[in-house]
């Protein structure tokens, strides 16, 4: 276990942690076309990331605690992965210029809706900026786990993971 | 169902139970599954997540739905499901008593006991613990998720093991307020992708913390929380308000071991799977004949290693009652061991692995 | 003395996951004397946490009672259903005419309401 131990005790993993488990892509992998970003740094029994890349992108193989492996040469960005990840670690990023964009899971109500503004939280729930939300897309074969796309200001790539949680207002 | 044939009888149809009564359906052995609820699938319809694991432990795939996946099965296969049965009894010879809708009482012949009955949630008590609005996280996970009606708008969860943690998650979902996660070891319990979830979403998580009282007059209104020194010990002036309206205990289970009690299964004491529980063998038998304990009786774990224990003991007892010839029987035990083996790996499974290798090294037969 | 606040009920009507509530059949309990909505098939204890009930019960010493396990294993939950004392409300259904009041103590069998029938 490393010495930063934020997400043992505060919950959510540091910058510092994803990077020394692997899972803290650079602002090159980024890139326009973008990346995914699995925060996924713990060993448990769980796959099925891998199993839901229809382009092998995604490796976890044998004994199925191994975190994942992404191969960004074989990732088309088509995004199954992220319903597909019971625990809701993964998030597909990109920048282009001064705008990011995040791809992200979204299990509560109400949905956002493409065009309204959102605030961009971190990883520790606090807003960083306002972003606006460009699509929401919720089939049947995410069963239940919609995906939110927003774009933001780009100097907040690293940080942000998600929107605000309205608390209490269904 | 073969009168000659004595039956198996499975008590309790959480998801080891369903699993041992399918194995054994499915064997052709005749079998009753006894619940004391009014409808099956004991702690699986609660959960409304997606389970962790691989394909062939149902991953991706939410509780509740792979609950009415078994339920689905048992129907199709034609098992005789008695619901609102509660067993009161088990005599020597495998006579077990059952009382019907709590009101018709009746006895059977068991060849075969698959005793699946579950756990309890642990209670803690503090000043102002029995007021309304203090219950425990898996009463609360009821509530929301099965009855759709909300225990409170503005949640203190207690416990920061999985169950804790899933459920503040699925209090948001349901509408609440999660105002604190709060646990008294140094460090969380549950996965960290699970307490990332919650924390994105602004709830603060306190370590080193717990709760000195519950206020209210005749409901909680607040919650007094304090951090503790390492002997567990309120650290005075550190003691902060929370304006909450509920109160939600996640502080562990403990297997609910009435009925291994009253078979006579002797008893191995485990800390790190709940407490007090059956002693198993690697096919789940107990140290009674023809007894098994499967699921959160024989050491508190997950749905998913739940449903391969049952699964072990219906396979097992199928044979042992004649309905499956030993090749048959050692190829599925094999199977179903390697889904087990690898649920219980991991940085958080190997604790469970060298726990329940504790208890079958001593549950194995002399 | 009843206390319940009907207005704004504690149903979750919209669920991400859940999905919406499905229309269930109507049943008419009585709470302390008040006619209130049931969902069918449910039991008495979220049909009362529904409608806004803080209290199910006083203990000897006065000390109020609500919920606590949810799943019939605690005996935090019981009331007077139908004359019968110690009756638990979490794992007890729903019946149409159904008369549930507060529990002081251990309560006592009530002969006018009491149906005989042991539930």
């Amino acid at each position: 276990m490393n010495a930063d131990e934020s997400l043992k005790t505060t919950g959510a993993p540091s910058l510092d942690e994803l990077r020394s488990a692997g899972m803290l892509p650079s602002v090159a992998d980024f890139g326009n076309k973008g990346c995914v970003c699995i925060e996924c740094i713990e060993e448990i029994p769980c796959d099925p990331c891998e199993t839901s890349c229809p382009q092998g992108a995604l490796m976890v193989g044998t004994p199925i605690t191994n975190l994942p492996v992404i191969d960004r040469g074989k990732c088309t960005l088509c995004g199954l992965c992220i319903p597909a990840c019971p625990g809701l670690a993964i998030t597909i990023k990109s920048i282009q210029g001064d705008k990011a964009k995040i791809r992200f899971p979204w299990e509560y109500l109400p949905l956002p809706v493409a065009g309204q503004e959102a605030e961009m939280v971190d990883r520790s729930g606090q807003v960083l900026c306002t972003g606006r939300i460009l699509a929401v897309g919720n089939p049947s074969r995410n069963n239940r786990t919609a995906v939110v796309t927003a774009e933001f200001p780009g100097e907040f790539v690293e940080e942000v993971i998600s929107i605000r949680r309205d608390h209490g207002r269904i | 169902m073969d009168t000659d044939k004595k039956p198996a009888i499975v008590i309790g149809a959480g998801p080891a139970g369903l699993c041992a009564a399918i194995e054994l359906k499915k064997a052709g052995a005749p079998v009753i599954l006894m619940d004391e609820n009014s409808k099956p699938g004991g702690q699986l319809f609660k959960q409304i997540h997606k389970f962790f694991g691989s394909r062939e432990h149902k991953a991706g795939v939410r509780g509740f739905e792979i609950g009415k996946e078994l339920l689905a099965e048992s129907l199709s296969l034609g098992i005789d499901v008695r619901l609102k049965t509660e067993v009161v009894g088990i005599e020597k010879g495998l006579k077990v008593w059952a009382v019907e809708d709590r009101s018709r009482s009746y006895t059977v012949d068991a060849a075969t006991l698959i005793l699946a009955t579950g756990a309890t949630e642990n209670a803690l008590s503090f000043p102002g613990w029995t007021l309304p609005g203090v219950m425990t996280a898996g009463c609360a996970q009821t509530l929301i998720n099965v009855h759709r009606v909300l225990p409170g708008k503005k949640v203190l969860m207690i416990g920061s093991g999985n169950v804790g943690v899933i459920v503040a998650y699925q209090l948001m979902q349901a509408g609440a307020e999660v105002v604190a996660v709060i646990e008294a070891l140094p460090r969380l319990g549950g996965y960290g992708v699970h307490t990332a979830k919650v924390r994105r979403a602004g709830v603060p998580f306190r370590c080193s913390t717990t709760i000195v009282r519950a206020e209210g007059k005749e409901s909680v209104e607040r919650a007094i929380i304090a951090k503790i020194d390492a002997g567990f010990k309120p650290i005075p002036g550190t003691e902060e308000v929370l304006e909450v309206d509920a109160i939600c205990l996640a502080v562990g289970l403990t297997p609910s071991i009435e009925l291994s009690c009253l078979a006579g299964c002797e008893q191995i004491y485990v800390p790190e799977l709940g407490g007090n529980m059956p002693l198993h063998d690697q096919y789940m038998r107990s140290s009674v004949e023809s007894v098994y304990t499967v699921g959160d009786i024989a050491g508190v774990e997950e749905a998913s290693t739940a449903m391969e224990e049952g699964r072990l003991a219906g396979i097992h007892a199928a044979w042992s009652m004649g309905c499956m010839d030993e090749a048959t029987m050692k190829r599925k035990t094999e199977e179903t061991m390697g889904r087990l083996l690898s649920l219980r790996q991991g940085v958080f499974g190997q604790k469970r692995f060298a726990a329940k290798k504790r208890i079958v090294e001593q549950g194995a037969p002399r | 003395m009843t206390d319940i606040q009907l207005a704004g009920s504690a149903r979750i009507e919209h669920h991400a996951i859940l999905g919406d509530l499905e229309v269930a059949g109507e049943v008419t309990i009585f709470f302390e004397g008040a006619p209130l909505k049931a969902r069918a098939g449910e039991p008495i204890m979220s049909a009362l946490i529904a409608a806004g009930v803080k209290v199910f019960r006083y203990t000897k010493k006065g000390s109020p009672r609500r919920i606590f396990c949810g799943i019939g294993r605690c005996t935090d939950c019981v009331m007077m259903v139908d004359g019968v004392p110690g009756v638990r409300t979490c794992v007890t259904e729903v019946r149409n005419g159904m008369k549930v009041e507060r529990q002081y103590g251990v309560g006592s069998w009530n002969t006018e309401t009491e149906t005989g029938d042991g539930h």
